[in-house]
């Protein structure tokens, strides 16, 4: 009797034992391996670096606050495998093999530019990695039929068709424009959807012409330009070129009411520019003044997600010592689009997560952010728009303003802008 | 028609000069020493980043600041000989090539390192000339000027002073040069100096109306090696004349036909010349 009663005891104990260690159990975490290659080198640097910067930092932020919890307890951190591209396609197609085959990324990055995202994402595609590309507004590789790849930035067809419905709401008498792009994937997307868009409306296109990627010389198009006497400029490329454009179309002192370029003008070193700067238009895919807030989220009836605008440029600039650019932003987007995919899908089993992506609506510092699921345009960017903001004189300095769309709009147009 | 033509030909002509001074850095190095300097477009790129530091950070008149450039280019270029250049001068093409392309290489890495690749301009103004349907930018004809000067000047010093000379006897027959008592390691080191201050001032008065990269100098490299072979390899003079020729090209095709034909017919150029006057059109006749 005894005997049985020691027994029953250790059983006993041992159930307890086993249940006391079950409840105090660490719950199981795994770390998630985020790819991507960055252009150390090369002339994407500046953009990369600043889409690297602001990943790494929700990386950081999230990893700090303890990772991401799943309904199953086990707590999600992340790492990344980085490379540098180079700013090349080719090292791309590779670099991106690797991340796939030999690191076992969990999850892809793009890397910056529509080119090279462009070789990221049919290897994204052919290894079935979920991948999120930010810095690349092309649409072209959504409609290439892939299902993985899904795209942060408003896309290059809709960078400058609201700089046209600007210009036709400040001034419906213009009837002249002329496109002058750079020769490159992006730009000729970008000038070709807005020259259809502005036919459409009636406007007569006098010059459609590009330029190799290195031009620095405008003077010839500046001549062609007053032979064709436009009311208005749009196109440039990126921003070297951009500048150049500007900067001698002022110094030439054509008599041109609207004036607005890609990618140059909502840097900071534009205004190095001086005069040569004020006046210029140009399309951000983000800008410190838009105000996204959880009250114009209730106001839209959509999901607010991550951090407000004030805080994530607060956080840039104490950890960079530099203004975050739209790329800044993209990339910290792309990371909360991930975290926020995670957290729906509760999951990271790839087809969880893309089809979380594929649900997702919601409005975040950056903007909207949703996705097409035709299978015409899978991924491509539907929710989010461009701000365009203008370099004005604010209290003697040069800063910039947004002046459309009128509802985010903090300054009136300079209209025209070269009398 | 007219009224396009005239004023691209104008702006195309000025940029010429700026063009044929670079070309004219890259032509003197090789007509002394037989080298061809892969470092030439980020000398240039350095030349553009030392005006607008000392624009930036000093309030120097771009101009003035064109001579403590040229300075630095000068010092630059002897410590690249002397460091990269001198011990590999006899030895195959293939290795000098190598070794100023390492010298490329450690430029635009430092120089990516340490400016990043924003681009930069100097926002100095000189308004700008009217004259007719011509406008044209004074900060061009300014460099256009500057250009003319500092060709003027290398040619006193080529043809006038004795280093001059001894450059140009090193040109000729560096063993008979040594022979007559000139100490050939030097003229090599200077020359190859002339060439990247060269190099630096054409940098420099381009940043003064073109925004520029760490990465801006490679296309202009490219543009001295056809306006090189255009004019005359080794020929100073011929390097200004092919300048103003590709200047001219690029202002008028334009006029004809979109600006992406200006490379192809430059380099169809560049083969018609090598193969029908392979001295270029100031070059000597072997």
């Amino acid at each position: 009797m005894r005997k049985e009663s020691w027994k029953l005891l250790s059983l006993f104990a041992l159930l307890a034992l086993v249940a006391a260690s079950c409840a105090q159990a660490p719950a199981e975490s795994a770390t998630f391996t985020i790819g991507f290659t960055a252009s150390i080198t090369g002339k994407y640097e500046v953009s990369s670096a600043a889409q690297v910067n602001a990943f790494t930092m929700w990386m950081d932020e999230i990893n700090a606050a303890g990772g991401i919890e799943l309904g199953d307890g086990s707590i999600i951190t992340f790492d990344t495998v980085f490379y540098d591209d180079e700013s090349n396609t080719e090292r791309v197609q590779e670099l991106y093999t690797r991340l796939a085959t030999e690191d076992n990324a969990d999850f892809l990055i793009s890397p910056y530019s529509s080119g090279l995202t462009a070789a990221a994402a049919v290897i994204a595609e052919q290894y079935g990695k979920v991948m999120i590309t930010t810095g690349a507004a092309s649409d072209e590789t959504y409609q290439a039929g892939y299902t993985h790849v899904f795209q942060t930035y408003t896309p290059s067809s809709r960078y400058l068709t609201g700089a046209i419905d600007h210009l036709g709401t400040i001034d419906p008498s213009v009837t002249k424009i002329a496109f002058v792009y750079e020769n490159d994937k992006f730009s000729t997307g970008v000038v070709t959807a807005a020259k259809d868009y502005a036919e459409s409306l009636g406007y007569e296109v006098v010059l459609f012409e590009g330029y190799d990627s290195e031009t620095v010389d405008f003077a010839p198009f500046i001549n062609k330009i007053e032979a064709a006497a436009p009311e208005a400029i749009m196109g440039g490329g990126h921003r070297v070129d951009g500048k150049a454009f500007a900067l001698q179309l002022y110094e030439k002192g054509l008599p041109i009411n609207y004036f607005a370029v890609l990618v140059a003008p909502p840097e900071p070193e534009f205004a190095e520019l001086g005069d040569a700067a004020l006046g210029v238009i140009g399309p951000s895919q983000w800008e410190p003044l838009a105000a996204f807030t959880p009250e114009s989220a209730a106001d839209a009836g959509l999901e607010w997600f991550g951090v407000l605008g004030a805080d994530f440029t607060e956080n840039y600039i104490a950890a960079f010592d530099a203004e975050p650019s739209y790329h800044a932003a993209g990339g910290y987007a792309a990371g909360l689009i991930l975290e926020k995919a995670i957290r729906d899908a509760d999951s990271i089993d790839p087809e969880a997560l893309k089809t979380a992506l594929e649900a997702m609506d919601i409005l975040t510092f950056y903007g909207r952010i949703k996705f097409d699921t035709t299978p015409e345009s899978h991924g491509l960017q539907i929710g989010h728009d461009m701000v365009y903001i203008q370099w004005q004189m604010v209290d003697g300095t040069l800063a910039k303003q947004v002046v459309w769309p009128l509802e985010g709009a903090t300054a009136e147009t300079i209209y025209p802008i070269y009398e | 028609m007219l009224d396009i033509l005239l004023p691209s030909l104008a702006d195309g002509l000025l940029l010429g000069f700026v063009y044929g001074l670079a070309a004219m850095g890259l032509t003197l190095i090789w007509g002394v020493m037989d080298v061809i300097n892969l470092s030439h477009g980020p000398i240039i790129a350095l030349g553009m980043y030392g005006i607008y530091l000392t624009f930036t950070n000093l309030g120097l008149n771009p101009y003035l600041a064109i001579i403590l450039v040229a300075i630095a280019g000068l010092l630059l270029g002897v410590l690249i000989y002397g460091v990269a250049v001198h011990r590999v001068i006899n030895a195959p093409h293939l290795s000098t090539l190598l070794a100023t392309f390492s010298v490329n290489m450690i430029l635009i890495g430092i120089g990516t390192a340490v400016f990043t690749t924003t681009p930069r301009n100097i926002d100095f103004s000189l308004g700008s000339v009217t004259m007719g349907p011509i406008t044209l930018p004074g900060k061009r004809i300014a460099a256009a000027l500057a250009a003319l000067l500092v060709t003027g000047l290398l040619y006193l010093f080529l043809y006038r002073s004795r280093p001059g000379k001894h450059i140009r006897a090193v040109t000729d027959n560096r063993a008979a040069a040594e022979l007559m008592g000139i100490r050939s390691s030097m003229i090599l080191a200077l020359s190859f100096g002339l060439g990247t201050m060269l190099a630096a001032i054409s940098g420099g008065l381009i940043a003064t109306f073109f925004p520029f990269t760490i990465l801006s100098g490679g296309g202009y490299e490219l543009k001295s090696f056809v306006i090189g072979v255009l004019g005359g390899l080794g020929n100073p003079l011929g390097a200004l004349l092919g300048g103003l020729i590709l200047g001219a090209l690029e202002g008028i095709i334009p006029v004809f036909m979109k600006t992406t034909w200006v490379p192809v017919l430059e380099f169809i150029l560049f083969v018609l010349i090598l193969l029908i006057r392979p001295s270029g059109l100031l070059g000597k006749k072997s």
